[in-house]
């Protein structure tokens, strides 16, 4: 482990030896099975922080092995050629390394974060269009109230147990968010595409929305 | 502020997966901006976009790709925070982001009040989507909104003062939602006028027929 570590941190130099990008790009690649598979929701939460203190290489190259494949699949979904989705899964891991200090673990998972630049840059460079959000320094920013010490949301939200969660819902449910999510359908579209009336796709969102934040914690 | 009336859950968890065309996202935004709770349930819904990329199946990238990130990682050093400038405060505005950004003619002045009849006025607002339309509304206090049928989903956002429609009062930051069956009357309440953001995906039909000719003059 540490002597391939040492390779990994080769890459953090300009110098480019297809031979050692090869073995490294494997390497990521084993670390990311052995660190997913038990809790890999926590070490992925980690690993961001640990960029966004110390800008620390392997933390990196594991997000890198751990995202990237994943992004080019999900842009393939919303409809990406091969280049564009590698384009944004690129720039995706671009953004988690200049942005790292924005990370909340408090607030958000790894996962869900690193979803959030990738759909936001596939907005913005690949169909061109705007989504406003709010301005956290803006003086009409209405702050969070303090709330009490609880269990963290990154902890509620871990991934698996969101997942887990989106697996007991009634499939027409499922297909509602993995139109939704995974390929950017509007409710319309939705409607459309399935065959029911709109009204139909809102009353599934809002019964698959509703199950799930049961699971993440009850919020209002 | 104490807010009543929220964003609906399936038009929430479509702005999270980033499928909401720019008009209704800036309102739901705008919405987020004042309301700490919604923020929360955003949040919940990416935790979902989260969980549906841990579970795709990862598309290898390019044998480069590694490489060519920690090369564009080299020339990005910046580390970015959230801590940005913002000298900007319109006096008496009561314009959070990002819909400000959308009502400005320069850095400090908003664009001006045009009559509407009946003694409102509104201002016109910009968007890169054509197909739907959104502007500000102000309604003298004590006054009614003149009276309305929609050709599709009309989305309300107070921004101050307050408009009763029935029986049900919304004040600021308060979200409307009104389709097409509902033929309304709102007023705004004694003493202050009402601002909102109104955003439209229908051209509204208004059932005086004085402002109902005017209609295409006014292009509301
Ligand atoms: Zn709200």
């Amino acid at each position: 482990m540490i002597a391939q570590r040492k390779v990994i941190s080769i890459q953090g130099k300009p110098a480019r030896d297809p031979a050692i990008i090869d073995s490294s790009v494997k390497i990521v690649e084993c670390i990311r099975t052995a660190m997913v598979g038990r809790n890999g929701g926590v070490a992925l939460n980690d690993n961001l922080v640990a960029v966004a203190n110390t800008r620390d290489r392997e933390a990196f190259a594991e997000l890198f092995g751990h995202f990237a494949p994943r992004i080019k699949a999900f842009m393939l979904k919303r409809g990406c050629d091969s280049a564009a989705a590698e384009e944004i899964a690129q720039m995706t891991l671009v953004t988690v390394w200049r942005k790292a200090t924005l990370f909340k673990p408090q607030k958000a998972s790894a996962a869900t974060w690193v979803f959030t630049i990738a759909r936001n840059l596939h907005i913005d460079t690949i169909r061109k269009s705007k989504r406003p959000a709010p301005d956290p320094t803006d003086p009409f920013f209405v702050p969070m109230p303090e709330k009490p010490a609880d269990m963290s949301i990154a902890e509620q939200q871990d991934a698996n147990k969101v997942q887990a969660a989106i697996s007991t819902l009634p499939s027409e449910q499922q297909d509602v968010l993995r139109l939704s999510f995974y390929e950017e359908k509007s409710h319309g579209e939705i409607a459309k595409q399935l065959g029911v009336p709109l009204g139909t796709v809102k009353s599934r969102m809002r019964l698959a929305f509703g199950k799930i934040r049961n699971v993440i914690g009850d919020i209002e | 502020m104490t807010i009543q009336h929220h964003i609906n859950d399936p038009l929430l968890v479509s702005y999270a997966s980033g499928g909401l065309s720019e008009g209704w996202s800036l309102l739901v935004a705008t919405h987020a901006a004042l309301c700490p709770t919604c923020r929360d349930r955003v949040s919940a819904a990416e935790a979902i976009g989260g969980a549906l990329i841990e579970a795709l199946e990862p598309v290898p990238l390019s044998h480069c790709a590694y490489a060519d990130v920690i090369g564009r990682l080299d020339t990005n050093i910046t580390v970015e925070t959230d801590v940005a400038e913002k000298p900007v405060v319109l006096a008496e505005s009561p314009l959070p982001e990002p819909l400000r950004s959308y009502a400005l003619v320069s850095q400090d002045e908003v664009l001006p009040w045009r009559r509407l009849g009946l003694g409102a006025f509104h201002i016109p607002i910009l968007m890169q989507d054509t197909t739907m339309s959104a502007r500000l509304l102000r309604i003298p206090a004590g006054r009614p909104v003149p009276e309305h049928g929609h050709g599709g989903l009309e989305l309300t956002l107070v921004l101050s003062g307050a408009f009763m429609d029935g029986e049900d009062r919304f004040g600021p930051g308060d979200v409307q939602e009104a389709n097409e069956d509902l033929i309304h009357t709102p007023h705004a309440v004694a003493g202050e006028d009402c601002i909102c953001l109104a955003i439209t995906d229908a051209p509204l039909r208004f059932s005086s027929r004085i402002v109902r000719m005017m209609q295409p003059l006014l292009n509301i």
